[in-house]
């Protein structure tokens, strides 16, 4: 089994910088990703796209190859399309690649998992042609491919940023269903202080509004009760504004209410957890190194509570200098030396939150769904089955999945965890916290008897040999 | 499946090669993501969910939402994390049962 002072679950920007950084410090690491090239969900196929197509794609998003070429370091070892299925206690980290599975032991493991789109269960969601906006960006960076007739729903500003990539791509949406309020707005604003601090952030979203409008993509604010139409796919978006009945004839639909902790991994590892009210999720309990109660295990990133891109790159940075002090590469005083301008800069990008959270709350319909909606895709669990679980007594999650198999499919509750924990917190009066999560437990993700049959050890890197211990 | 795809290759071009789909040849771009090419080829409907048979696609494109599965050769794999490669015999996955939790 291969040895690695340092292993990291997810090579987006959290994951690449904590690896650069390790490695600067003397760390051997591993850096494991089920994706086929580094990046993340944000920097997505960076290295790989046609000139053209990353133009379009703007500045920000090419900016990610300051990350993925400081990967070039003797001491990082990169496992693309590694997705990781367990980690056990003793750092332990068993994946499939190349259809085999295979085990990495690291003295210290950090996880970076990142995000989840937050679902956004509405009527008619599971129909074939609805997907979420992170989707839509997918398949434009790693694609090049565009929907024809899309209608953007939802709230938040990837919804801007994935419609401007449309225009720039020659198939501008018909229109943006927005369900955030004037009223959310008013909100907002009090947090304009902060929101002044993250002016870069403000200036970037009214150009992209701007870019909007020249394009003449109709906006509608305020949107309520809305429903995907169709037979076998989606065909339509009925909603209401002010009152008034409203309908979107079009072929996709992009969904996207923000986006939230992929819990997964740091459950698996019993890593408590606690909600948080302002962002409407569960993240880890970690101290600001990322630090969580397993003393070898850190998160950092986005799955460690929602920061955005450019938070979840010093978050690694952050956690790569702490760990490399527990594992004797660093003394406390350069530790803390090194990570003072770090979280100078981590406050900086951490002043516009506030005022996002406010202007673009999650739909309050999607959060406590009707009866009919489905919850769980996998299993078709409705949010009725659950006021019904709960209306028998049930109390958490476990037992909500032992009495209707909600989080039993193949995505382990990934897309209904929070709805479940939310329609029973809501049924019986008790808290988030009070309610718990489903418990996670491994495989992550499904691994094939064949797979674990090829089990083998991954190649041995003499460079790694040199720094075992 | 539908032939006029709802989805646009914005840079055509490149080398393709020939897979099946239900035993429909479809020529895709060679490394490209399958779902994604599956999709650009009016392919809409990826399986059917095992509890009521409804049709499903694509969702989250990131390897999340198993939405995705099909049938290759024999395995149930997500389109949107592997890669087109010549010859692959691909069909709606019925087998989405094989990876539900017999819990
Ligand atoms: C679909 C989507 C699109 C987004 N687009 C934008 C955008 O355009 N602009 C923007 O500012 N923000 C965007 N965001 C938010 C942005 O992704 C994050 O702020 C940022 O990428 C967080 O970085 P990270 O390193 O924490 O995680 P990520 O970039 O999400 O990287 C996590 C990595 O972990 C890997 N991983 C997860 N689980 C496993 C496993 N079990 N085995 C192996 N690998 C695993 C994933 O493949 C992924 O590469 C998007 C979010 C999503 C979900
Ligand atoms: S589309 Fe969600 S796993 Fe492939």
């Amino acid at each position: 089994m291969t040895r690695s002072d340092l292993v990291i679950i997810g090579a987006g920007p959290a994951g690449m910088a904590a690896a650069r950084t390790a490695a600067d410090q003397g760390l051997s690491v591993t850096l494991l990703d089920e994706q086929a090239r580094p990046g993340g969900q944000i920097y997505r196929d960076v290295d790989h796209v046609p000139e053209s197509r990353a133009a379009r794609l703007g500045a920000e998003y090419t900016e990610g190859r300051r990350l993925t070429r400081a990967l070039a370091q003797d001491r990082i070892t990169h496992l693309a399309g590694a997705v990781v299925w367990a980690i056990e206690e003793g750092g332990v980290v068993s994946y499939t690649r190349h259809g085999a599975a295979a085990q990495v032991t690291g003295a210290h493991v950090l996880l970076a998992t990142g995000a989840l789109e937050r679902p956004m269960p509405v009527p008619g969601w599971t129909l074939p042609g609805v997907m979420t906006a992170g989707a839509g960006q997918i398949l434009l960076k790693q694609s090049g491919v565009a929907a024809r007739r899309a209608v953007l729903v939802g709230a938040g500003p990837l919804l801007y940023l994935v419609a401007v990539q449309m225009v720039r791509a020659g198939s501008p949406p018909l229109a943006l269903i927005e369900t955030q309020t004037t009223a959310d707005t008013a909100r907002a604003l009090r947090h304009a202080g902060g929101a002044l601090r993250g002016w870069p952030y403000l200036r970037k979203g009214m150009s992209l509004l701007a870019e909007l409008r020249r394009a003449g993509v109709p906006r509608h604010k305020g949107a309520r009760d809305i429903v995907i139409e169709g037979a076998a796919r989606a065909e339509a978006v009925r909603f209401k504004l002010a009152g008034k009945a409203r309908r979107v004839a079009c072929e996709t639909v992009y969904l996207h209410h923000g986006v939230v902790p992929n819990t997964q991994a740091a459950r698996s590892l019993g890593v408590p957890h606690r909600w948080d009210a302002a962002q409407h999720c569960f993240a880890p309990v970690v101290d600001r190194w990322g630090a969580t109660e397993r003393t070898t295990v850190h998160v950092a990133g986005d799955g460690a509570g929602i920061g955005g891109a450019r938070a979840a790159e010093i978050g690694g940075r952050l956690a790569a200098l702490d760990i490399a002090m527990r594992l004797g590469a660093l003394s406390k005083g350069q530790r803390d030396a090194l990570a003072q301008p770090l979280f100078r800069q981590l406050d900086a990008e951490r002043a516009i939150r506030p005022f996002l959270d406010a202007a673009y709350p999650p739909n309050a319909a999607a959060l406590l769904p009707e009866d009919d909606t489905i919850i769980c895709r996998c299993e078709e669990v409705r949010a009725g089955d659950i006021r019904r679980y709960a209306a028998l007594g049930c109390l958490g999650p476990n037992q909500a999945k032992a009495f209707g198999r909600a989080g039993m499919g193949p995505c382990q509750g990934r897309y209904c965890g929070l709805a479940v924990t939310a329609l029973l917190a809501e049924a019986t009066g008790q808290t988030p916290d009070e309610t718990g999560y489903l418990r996670i437990r491994p495989p992550l993700k499904p691994v094939t008897l064949g797979e674990l049959a090829a089990m083998h050890d991954e190649a041995k890197d003499p460079r790694l040999d040199n720094l075992d211990h | 499946m539908s032939t006029d795809s709802t989805f646009l290759e914005t840079e055509p071009g490149g080398a393709r090669v020939r897979v099946w789909f239900d035993g429909t040849p479809l020529d895709l771009p060679e490394g490209a993501n399958l779902a994604g090419a599956l999709l650009v080829a009016g392919v809409s409907r990826f399986r059917d969910t095992p509890v009521s048979g409804a049709p499903r696609g694509p969702f989250c494109m990131m390897g999340a939402c198993f939405d995705c599965l099909v049938e290759i050769d024999g395995v149930t794999r997500q389109a949107c994390m592997t890669e087109v490669r010549d010859g692959l015999h691909i069909s709606r996955a019925p087998s989405s049962e094989a990876w539900r939790d017999p819990e």
